[in-house]
This record gives C-alpha cells, structure tokens and sequence, in this order.
C-alpha cells in the first residue's frame, strides 16, 4: 500500500514535470484548485481575526525597533479591535486600488483585475501566493502583477481555471528589467539571496544612479520580443549605490515601494486582447 | 471505515487551513506546518499505513491548492507518514514525548528532503535559508502545535485498546 502510494506520488512527479502546462495533470490540478478555492475563501474569512492577531504578534518581533509608541497602542487596541482592523485594513487597500484603476498610473492596453491573495506554499523555498482569478478571467502566464497603489508585485506563472500563481519579484528565480526614472541607467532586479536585500545589477558603471531615483519597469522591445512588463510601474528606490573596481557594472541596493508581506489584494493586468 | 473518514476529514481540514491561513503566519522567520504535524499526529495513533495515506492526501490538497509541483509534497508525506507510523507501532505509541520527538525530527527532514527534491527538479533550492535561517524557528512552532493537534487528533482517534482487554480476557487477582 505504501509502495503504491509513493509510486503514485514519483508518477505524478515525474508526469507533472514533463509535460506541457496545457497537459492533463495540470488541466487536473487546475479544477482541483477551483473546487478548493471556496474551502479556501471560507478558511480565510473565519480566520482572517485570528490571522491578523496572529500578524501583529509577528510583526512585534520584526518591527518594536521602528515604533516604540505604536507597538504601545497597537497593544491595548488590537485585542479589541482585530475584526476591526481587517475590515479597515481591506478598505484601504480597495481605496487605493479605486485610486490606481482611475488614475493616469494604469498602463495603457491593460486591463486591471482586482483579486485577494488565497493562499501561499507552505514552505519557504519560493516568494509565491496564489490569487483569486485565472483563466476564466483572462489571465494568462507572464501576465504583470501590482500592489493596491500600482507598484509592481510580481507576475503569473501557473494559471488555473479560477486561480493563478504570482511568483513575487522578491523570488530567487525572479528578474525584471528596471530603469531609474531620472537618469535612464537599465538594470536587472533580482533577489539571489534570501537574507539579503533586493538589488539591480548589470547596470554599467558609466551610467548615473544617485540613491534616492525611483526606479520603474523598463519595458524593453528588441523585434518582436518585448518584456512582460510594460514601461513604467513603479518598482522601488535606489537605497544605496556601490561599484568595485574589478566588477565592470555596478549593484543597486533597492528599497520596495510596498510590503510584499502584509499585502492582502493585487491587481493582475492583463493585456486587452487587441494589443495581444 | 468511520476512523478512516475521521482522519480523511481532519487531514482535509488542516491542508485547507495551512494553505489559507498558517502559510501565512511568520513568526521570528518560521512558519508553522500544521499539516506536517497533523500527519504526525495520525501515523503515532493509527499506525504506518494510515499514516502515508494521510500523507498522501494531506501533500495531495496541498500541491493542488498551491499549484505547486504535483506529488511533491505528496511524496515528502507519504515517507513521513510511514516512518512516523512504524515508530509509533514498535517503539513510541505509548510514550508521551513521541509526538515532539517525531515533529521535531520530521520537521527536519521534511526540509531536508524538500530542499533534495527541489534541487533535483531544478526550482530553487536556498539551502542556507532554509536550514540555518528558518529552520529552528520551524521546529520551534511546530512543537507548539503539536500538544494541542496531537490532542483533538486522539480525541479523534483514540487509540485502540490493549490486546487482552480486546479479547476479554479475565484480570488475574
């Protein structure tokens, strides 16, 4: 019984990995994943109070050096207030994203859809969540993906009927090509190592980043590859700039714009099919 | 039949609540595996066979809800399941640090295995991360579940009586 059981699972490996992500098993998965997600949805919801004591339990620890004063009332509030604080919490990140969909921030030819976070991998190996729209909602892979407010967060990779995976831009595997909005320097950002910050490298040492630039998609085309990305979202700040004299590009310390952390809502742009 | 639905539902149970809420738990690095230790919880007191199958179908929901790499996890928690079920059916069942014993060594590796596999796939691997950063904190959370799954697992699942009492058999004055 045992044997078969791991010959099922080497089988469903193996099968999984060789195939297309059109193949069977993943057409499988894929409805598997639509008839979890309502156990899911409901999973969060009854949680979401637990979750978000369970949060600031965790954000104690990383944050009392930021805010001594605001630990202290976080702490006489969010026992009372905990249901409270999610519903405020989804309201801004909904204001926002109001904001962002009307605004001129919108990259043309896209269309935005506005969906929750659903779940994440349980181990660490990858900075990934699965959100709440997929294929029947146009998403396709490589499609972009950003926070409330605009700035990038990641981009689709496995897409179900009702789901998605968002590989965050603060994966191992992840790398988009940014420019510093003010002087037009091109990198790559890239995340190698887990306990160390972001960085943009590959950027040659002739040209200008001053710590401080904001830095946005690059939106490259070169014939008829173009980057996932387009041009212009919001990606971070240059935090700190340092070159050697061996190395002949120099490497860019980068400072998010958003909390990829505490991010409950993404927006998935998917291109509108005329511009396809 | 009936202990077999028990444990199908409470694996159920917890693979959904892992993926939508304790994957999103950080706490000083580590995340809790609830359904790591449940299935740890369901080999002591059922033994190796239900325990892989809990495996089985715990990694199952999880592959699937994630769309992560299908069987993976399966088969982490298959071997776990067996392993943990064969120490609980010859040595561990009736002693009361089995349970931490087991969830500590498996939450090991549980790691250890997962990192091999993905190193083998080729996906990412950050060994140092996940072995010197978070491991200890992952351990450390996971003992905290366990009294209190190991708890409603047996309350669940209470372990079967003692061979004689099974058959009857007269206590001896």
């Amino acid at each position: 019984m045992v044997a078969v059981l791991v010959l099922v699972s080497l089988a469903l490996l193996t099968v999984y990995f060789r195939e297309s992500s059109g193949g069977g098993l993943h057409s499988l998965q894929s409805t598997g994943a639509s008839v979890l997600k309502p156990f899911e949805v409901a999973a969060n919801r009854v949680a979401q109070p637990f979750r978000d004591l369970a949060g600031w339990f965790g954000d104690l620890s990383t944050t009392k050096d930021d805010n001594k004063k605001l630990q202290k009332d976080n702490a006489k509030l969010t026992g009372q207030l905990s249901n409270y604080d999610s519903v405020l919490q989804e309201n801004r990140e909904l204001k926002k994203a109001v904001h962002y969909l009307g605004g001129p921030g919108l990259p043309r030819d896209y269309v935005p859809l506005t969906t929750e976070i659903l779940s994440q991998p349980p181990q660490q190996f990858d900075q990934r969540v699965v959100v709440g729209v997929g294929r029947n909602n146009g998403v396709r892979p490589n499609d972009p993906v950003v926070s409330p407010s605009g700035y990038l967060v990641g981009v689709t990779t496995t897409v179900g009927a009702g789901t998605a995976n968002v590989r965050l831009i603060n994966d191992e595997t992840s790398a988009v090509s940014v420019m510093d909005a003010k002087t037009g320097a091109w990198g790559i950002l890239r995340h190698n190592d887990p306990g160390s910050a972001i960085i943009v490298d590959n950027i040659p040492k002739s040209d200008v980043v001053n710590e401080g630039d904001p830095l946005v998609t690059a939106g490259w085309k070169s014939g008829p590859l173009t980057s996932v990305f387009p041009r212009g979202i919001p990606v971070g700040t240059a935090n700190a700039v340092t070159q050697t004299d061996i190395d002949p590009y120099k490497k860019i310390e980068v400072k998010l714009l958003t909390d990829l952390g505490s991010l409950h809502t993404m927006i998935v742009l998917v291109k509108k099919p005329s511009a396809r | 039949m009936i202990d077999g639905a028990k444990a199908a539902a409470l694996v159920f149970v917890t693979a959904i609540l892992e993926v939508s809420v304790f994957s999103d738990v950080h706490i000083l690095g580590g995340v809790p595996d609830l359904l790591l230790v449940t299935v740890v919880a369901v080999a002591l007191l059922r033994g190796s066979v239900v325990g892989a199958c809990a495996g089985f179908f715990g990694g199952l929901i999880i592959d699937t809800a994630t769309l992560e790499t299908l069987g993976l996890s399966s088969l982490l928690l298959t071997l776990i399941g067996y392993w943990v079920g064969r120490y609980g059916e010859t040595t561990g069942r009736d002693r009361t640090h089995a349970p931490f014993l087991s969830v500590a060594v498996v939450t090991f590796l549980y790691a250890l295995g997962g990192l091999a596999l993905r190193f083998v796939l080729g996906e990412s691997a950050p060994a140092r991360h996940i072995l010197l950063e978070t491991l200890f904190q992952d351990i450390a959370l996971n003992l905290l579940l366990t009294w209190p799954v190991y708890a409603v697992a047996r309350r669940l699942l209470p372990p079967p009586p003692p061979a004689r009492a099974r058959e009857g058999a007269p206590a001896l004055g």
